[in-house]
């Protein structure tokens, strides 16, 4: 396969992963603000550094919902807004459309200039349709990929584009949030923190999940659990690492060599899977998260270096 | 003017029986409702042509018109064969030009028309493409002045394109109406990329010595025609390639891959010639893959077409075709030559001056209907303008009678209209030559126009060729 449809495949899968994750985190924002008592500019403050496109905006001393928006999902030089996502995933999948399947291509093509001519008022006057649209257009396009690509190379570089991108923005949002489950905030207690917590849950669509596998109670340790270590939640770093991991593995074997970055991926496994959430909670969640954060940079720096592109 | 559908009495002529069936039961209106469903599929899917210099959507439409344009079965044998016929000739006289230039030294053609001309290459002087092939696809542009009269106003040798509309457009034809095809009394159009491969891998370059490694080289998905070529490259099932993914090493020509380079032996380059290699056409190019002219003559990989096919095609040749025919083939050209004046020649040049009202005029080296003239068409201010053009330039322009294009039926606003149509087939050209029973036939859309280029606001049509 070309190096360069390896990178468009790659970029392809984070862009779309990219756009599904922003949309939730908005969800997540818009959800919060409405809440009584909350601080409205806290949140949407919030939503922008996970999102981790804005820094100047994440710092500014006042923040309307409609400047998030309008930086989140519409704004062209925001390379992370979901249009521009949505654009960019849809230019590389033109640049290699051999490599796609009509499936794939139509579920990319479909609908692509709807953000086009919007502005950020009627977006934000249309805000829950709008953020619904943008995960029908990535689920389309994730269930098209699923149904009608071969497996082989194309299909784990797309793949593993999507799973990186999903393990950093999961890192993001608890690097963002991670201090309201520190137990040294609970000091206010009640009402407001229950929906702190449970915002972390939403932004990563995992609140019912949750419920499936905990039982019932929201703790700070129990959601940081099950976002880290959790096996099986689609969105944990730890899922996303182990599938990271295979895909990596998959590639080796057909391609019959192992590089640097199949070692960096199954020391993350190792990593993830000898922790506890207890000890984790001791030894610093914040650096572990930092870390962590660190690790997936370097590793998608390392897939692109051993497959020249 | 010859109506292909209805003869002078409104009766409807043979080939068309099975259309005008169809128009009859569906109805004007339900055809309407489909054509903006076609439109909607091609959008959906994508297929695409920019317009250069027009500026707006770099992705738009060609006009799709659902009215299929029919040739019968004995008037395909006849354009088949002259087809051919045509294709031979000009790959026999680019080995010819870059040989011992037999037919210059005939005097059949004159020498300076050749060897002045820009897309003359004497690097290829001397070298030996594989089975003396240099165009391995001839699209030659064809229409019908009258009921047994076709004529070739034409001919494409570098890398014609429009090949895609001709398999999409019969695609969604029997995606929409499967019933019209049930009785197999249309010729398929689909062998065409199994064909096109297999021409390309049958001119393997001499050091190949295993399975061809065959790619489609394109400008990039900014290119006008990048739908096509990441259509043909998909169907063909070979690698779409920039000329970026392209390096030179050891004398031969590599790809860069995940598993690092893969050797390439036979490329079908949909670039220009100047952007091949900027080592040997360009030096100012950053386009292009250095060193790729060396591998090619030293028969390290095939370029499909060969730089410099481009001098079979000139406007300023096309006027010797038939003459090429007869000197190379020693056969009677089976398709006519529409009548052209060289303005290059004095007495032409005169004649065509007194009549430019009644003429079309083109650029010698120009392609795609920019910067003609249509005489008949055009105002005195244009007229006068297009005359100091010539006279400050007669070598660059040939002009031509206004032709009596014939009409094909469309879906107009009042119903079934007529406007007039040409028609391009492909022709492979490898050990064998083939021809796919079809081809692209363009319409002008717009009411009494002549100008068929997608450019220009034409449209196109799915083609059916009858069975016999």
């Amino acid at each position: 396969m070309l190096s360069r449809t390896a990178e468009n495949l790659y970029w392809m899968g984070r862009y779309m992963e990219r756009a599904d994750a922003t949309a939730r985190l908005i969800e997540m924002g818009y959800r919060m603000a409405m809440l009584p008592g909350s601080n409205e500019m806290d949140e949407w403050r919030s939503v922008v550094a996970a999102s981790g496109s804005a820094p100047e905006l994440a710092e500014a001393k006042s923040l309307s919902a409609g400047e998030v928006v309008g930086r989140l999902l519409l704004n062209q030089e925001n390379l992370s807004s979901i249009r521009s996502c949505l654009t960019s995933a849809r230019a590389n999948g033109r640049a290699v459309r051999t490599a796609l399947t009509q499936d794939m291509w139509e579920a990319l093509n479909d609908g692509w200039r709807q953000l086009g001519q919007m502005d950020a008022e009627t977006a934000l006057r249309n805000l829950p349709s709008l953020l619904e649209w943008t995960k029908n257009r990535t689920a389309a396009f994730r269930g098209a990929t699923e149904g009608s690509l071969l497996r082989n190379d194309g299909y784990f570089f797309l793949r593993m584009g999507g799973l990186i991108e999903r393990a950093d923005m999961t890192l993001r949002l608890l690097d963002v949030k991670y201090y309201v489950l520190l137990p040294e905030t609970d000091v206010v207690g009640g009402g407001r923190d229950y929906h702190q917590w449970t915002s972390v849950l939403r932004a990563t669509s995992a609140l019912r999940a949750y419920h499936h596998v905990y039982k019932g109670d929201y703790t700070p340790w129990g959601i940081a659990d099950f976002l880290i270590l959790n096996a099986i939640f689609p969105r944990s770093v730890s899922y996303c690492y182990r599938a990271i991991r295979r895909f990596l593995d998959d590639l080796a074997d057909l391609y019959g060599e192992r590089q640097a970055c199949q070692a960096t991926a199954a020391e993350m496994v190792a990593l993830l899977d000898g922790l506890r959430i207890e000890r984790l909670f001791q030894s610093g969640l914040h650096e572990f998260i930092s870390d962590a954060i660190g690790t997936t940079r370097r590793l998608s720096d390392e897939i692109s270096k051993a497959y020249y592109f | 003017m010859y109506n292909e559908m209805f003869a002078d009495d409104r009766s409807v002529r043979a080939p068309y029986d099975k259309v005008a069936e169809w128009i009859n039961g569906a109805g004007v209106d339900l055809l309407r409702l489909r054509q903006d469903e076609a439109e909607a599929i091609f959008r959906k899917i994508g297929i695409t042509f920019a317009v250069y210099g027009e500026g707006g959507d770099p992705e738009r439409l060609i006009p799709f018109d659902l009215i299929p344009r029919v040739f019968g079965a004995s008037e395909w044998r006849r354009l088949s064969r002259g087809i051919k016929q045509r294709s031979r000739a000009l790959n026999a006289f680019l080995y010819d030009v870059y040989h011992r230039a037999e037919i210059l030294r005939a005097g059949v053609i004159p020498e300076e028309l050749v060897f002045q001309n820009e897309a003359f290459l004497p690097d290829m002087i001397g070298v030996d493409p594989p089975g003396k092939v240099y165009s391995h696809i001839v699209g030659v542009d064809i229409v019908r002045t009258d009921g047994d009269r076709f004529q070739v106003l034409e001919d494409n040798c570098r890398t014609p394109s429009g090949v895609s509309y001709m398999l999409e457009n019969r695609e969604i034809m029997m995606r929409m109406f499967p019933q019209l095809f049930q009785a197999g009394f249309v010729e398929h159009v689909d062998s065409y990329p199994v064909m096109l491969k297999k021409t390309l891998e049958e001119v393997a370059p001499i050091k190949c010595d295993d399975d061809p490694t065959v790619v489609l080289l394109t400008p990039g998905s900014l290119n006008s025609a990048y739908y096509e070529h990441s259509f043909l490259a998909d169907l063909m099932g070979i690698e779409l390639v920039e000329p970026q993914d392209l390096f030179v090493e050891n004398g031969l020509c590599w790809m860069r891959t995940t598993r690092g380079p893969h050797r390439v032996d036979v490329i079908y380059r949909r670039i220009d010639d100047t952007y091949i290699d900027p080592l040997t056409f360009k030096a100012d190019s950053l386009l292009g893959v250095p060193g790729l002219f060396n591998v090619y003559r030293s028969g390290g990989v095939t370029l499909c077409s060969a730089p410099g096919a481009g001098v079979a095609d000139d406007k300023a040749i096309y006027v010797f075709v038939p003459d090429m025919i007869k000197f190379y083939l020693g056969e009677k050209p089976i398709l006519e030559n529409v009548p052209t004046w060289r303005c290059a020649a004095p007495d032409d040049c005169k004649y065509v001056l007194d009549n430019l009202k009644d003429l079309v005029v083109k650029r010698v080296h120009g392609s795609g209907g920019y910067g003609m003239l249509i005489g008949p068409h055009a105002t005195k201010k244009e007229i006068e303008a297009f005359r100091a053009k010539i006279k400050a330039n007669p070598g660059e322009f040939i002009a031509q009678p206004t032709l009596d294009l014939s009409t094909a039926p469309i879906l107009g606003d009042s119903g079934v209209e007529e406007r007039h149509v040409d028609f391009r087939p492909y022709c492979l050209v490898g050990k064998d030559i083939r021809l796919t029973p079809g081809g692209l036939t363009r319409v002008a859309l717009k009411k009494g126009s002549l100008v068929v280029n997608s450019s220009q606001g034409g449209g196109v049509k799915d083609t059916w060729i009858l069975a016999d």
